[in-house]
């Protein structure tokens, strides 16, 4: 192994889903003890922690210190919308990577369960109204429901009709077919928010919630925690046989942001940024799309789905529908996607989710991946999409 | 005839309704809100330019589920007007896949949002079928 290449000693996730017995930083605390004891190291031997939170009430990572151990060490708190789990581990392996510090702790943890809709803001009380234009676009009341919608489920089903106008229309049926699959793969997973396989019948039946996209076709609010240990290839090569085994090299870390283009102010563009940190991701590697032997990407919605089959290039351009008709992201595809259930029935514990698909796809590197294994799988990638926008994308193998 | 004011600043009641933009003198790039800086290319000087009022639908979406106090459903969507593109909900028709579809022609429609307690009536905007 190289001196300076990253690499994953330690990660793991907390069970999602509800938790009404722990808060924030008993999540937090839970993910990041275990692992510490999965990389086989102490609080002692962190040079940086690096915590994520969007939700509690700040100062995450001090808060969470004094339940794991107080060494003094630097603590970046980070908040990057949904991309934050991965913006907290890209933290730790930059600086792991400028050879500040050894090793590195990133956590992300949230609760969510029973959060409800996100991202609509609301209509103004009527009571003593008066219109008084307010804010950068001069709004005498709320835009949203007015002049389009702020919710997530109705942003991100924007941009798969929108895939469809350019491409060529998606049906309804068509989108519920990816949620048929990601909750056919949670069956499998036990640390699941849901282990429910539904028919397409019952998803494309159950409630509407934005057009395409109906309540089991979006990602599940719910509680939950995952961290990860980082070091370089130099601290490894002085680690146990067992923990170089089971280290995973990190061969791509590439945080992006949305660059300009006509119409990412009335839409937020997801495409241009998760595209540009595909191909830095790809390059950095020297992986193709058809090296990986699993994909965990940003399902937040299943309209979400589809359009990163094609930012990745897991398809030709505009052949998302194709890719996902020919069956090529089910478990037995050619390219599994989600086998852990995705977002949308694993759960979405916002900035536990960006480090969360990192342990799952580290899971099945290490052949640890139980009933869910993916046989003999050597090379993953791990995506997210923080609104606003940020992707991270981060390329895993096997150690040799 | 009572006096009115636009939902937001980038609607225009006079002549006839319609939407206006910052653009970038140096590189056209087209902005709805008050901008420090050009996103596309960093320079700060803008000019006031008319939207045209007839587009196609690029996007939409019928939210079924929306907060507290908006009536659902509605259509939002994403329409192309001439060069530039705009979010709107579409409106005076039935909020249905059947009736909505991708590619279909638009024209902006302006709409009452009722009057404050001064009087002063609100004008928003959407798009209807064309």
């Amino acid at each position: 192994m190289a001196t300076d290449d990253i690499w994953i000693l330690g990660i793991s996730m907390t069970k999602f889903g509800k938790h009404t017995d722990k808060d924030i930083v008993d999540l937090g605390a839970d993910a990041a003890m275990a692992a510490l004891r999965d990389a086989g190291v102490s609080m002692r031997d962190i040079g940086l922690l690096a915590a994520g939170n969007l939700m509690g009430s700040g100062g995450f990572g001090q808060q969470l210190q004094k339940q794991i151990g107080q060494t003094g060490i630097p603590v970046y708190n980070v908040s990057n919308a949904c991309a934050t789990g991965a913006t907290a581990l890209r933290t730790a392996i930059m600086a792991v990577k400028s050879g500040e510090v050894k090793m590195g702790l990133a956590v992300g943890a949230e609760k969510l369960a029973g959060a409800g809709l996100l991202g609509g803001g609301g209509q103004a009380k009527s009571a003593g109204k008066k219109w008084e234009p307010k804010g950068r676009y001069g709004a005498v009341a709320p835009t949203d429901g007015r002049i389009g919608t702020d919710t997530m489920p109705g942003t991100f089903a924007q941009v798969g009709m929108e895939y469809g106008h350019k491409y060529g229309e998606v049906s309804f049926e068509t989108f519920a077919r990816i949620s048929e699959k990601n909750h056919a793969h949670s069956v499998l997973n036990p640390l699941a928010a849901y282990q429910k396989r539904f028919t397409l019948e019952e998803i494309m039946g159950d409630m509407m919630i934005a057009y395409p996209n109906t309540r089991p076709m979006c990602s599940a609010n719910c509680d939950g925690a995952a961290a990860a240990v980082v070091t370089s290839g130099e601290v490894l090569r002085t680690l146990s046989p067992d923990q170089q085994r089971r280290a995973i090299k990190v061969s791509a870390s590439v945080l992006t942001t949305d660059p300009y283009q006509e119409a990412c102010q009335i839409l937020p563009d997801v495409n241009t940024l998760t595209r540009n940190a595909a191909k830095i991701a790809y390059e950095q590697a020297g992986v193709s799309p058809s090296d990986l032997d699993l994909v965990e990407l940003h399902d937040c919605f299943a309209t979400a789905e589809l359009v990163h089959y094609d930012n990745l290039m897991l398809c030709p351009e505009g052949g998302a529908v194709d890719f996902l008709m020919s069956g090529a992201p089910w478990r037995d595809g050619k390219t599994p996607v989600n086998v852990s259930g995705g977002l949308q029935s694993k759960g979405h514990p916002i900035s536990a989710t960006g480090i969360a698909n990192i342990w799952e796809v580290c899971h099945h590197l290490r052949g640890e991946a139980g009933d869910r294994q993916i046989a003999n799988a050597k090379i993953g990638l791990a995506h997210v999409i923080g609104l606003g926008s940020a992707c991270g994308i981060h390329i895993l193998e096997k150690a040799a | 005839m009572s006096q009115q004011i636009a939902h937001v600043s980038y609607l225009k009641l006079e002549p006839k309704p319609h939407l206006v933009a910052n653009e970038c003198v140096s590189c056209g790039a087209r902005f709805f809100d008050r901008r420090n800086a050009c996103a596309g290319c960093f320079a700060t000087e803008f000019r006031t330019v008319d939207v045209p009022t007839d587009g196609e639908v690029t996007s939409f979406t019928i939210v079924a589920l929306a907060a507290p106090g908006i009536p659902v459903p509605f259509v939002a969507a994403t329409v192309k007007c001439g060069g530039t593109s705009v979010r709107g909900n579409i409106i005076n028709v039935d909020p249905t896949p059947d009736k909505v579809k991708l590619g279909m022609k638009v024209k902006l429609a302006t709409f009452s949002m009722g009057a404050d307690d001064d009087g002063l009536e609100a004008i928003g905007f959407g798009f209807e079928p064309a």
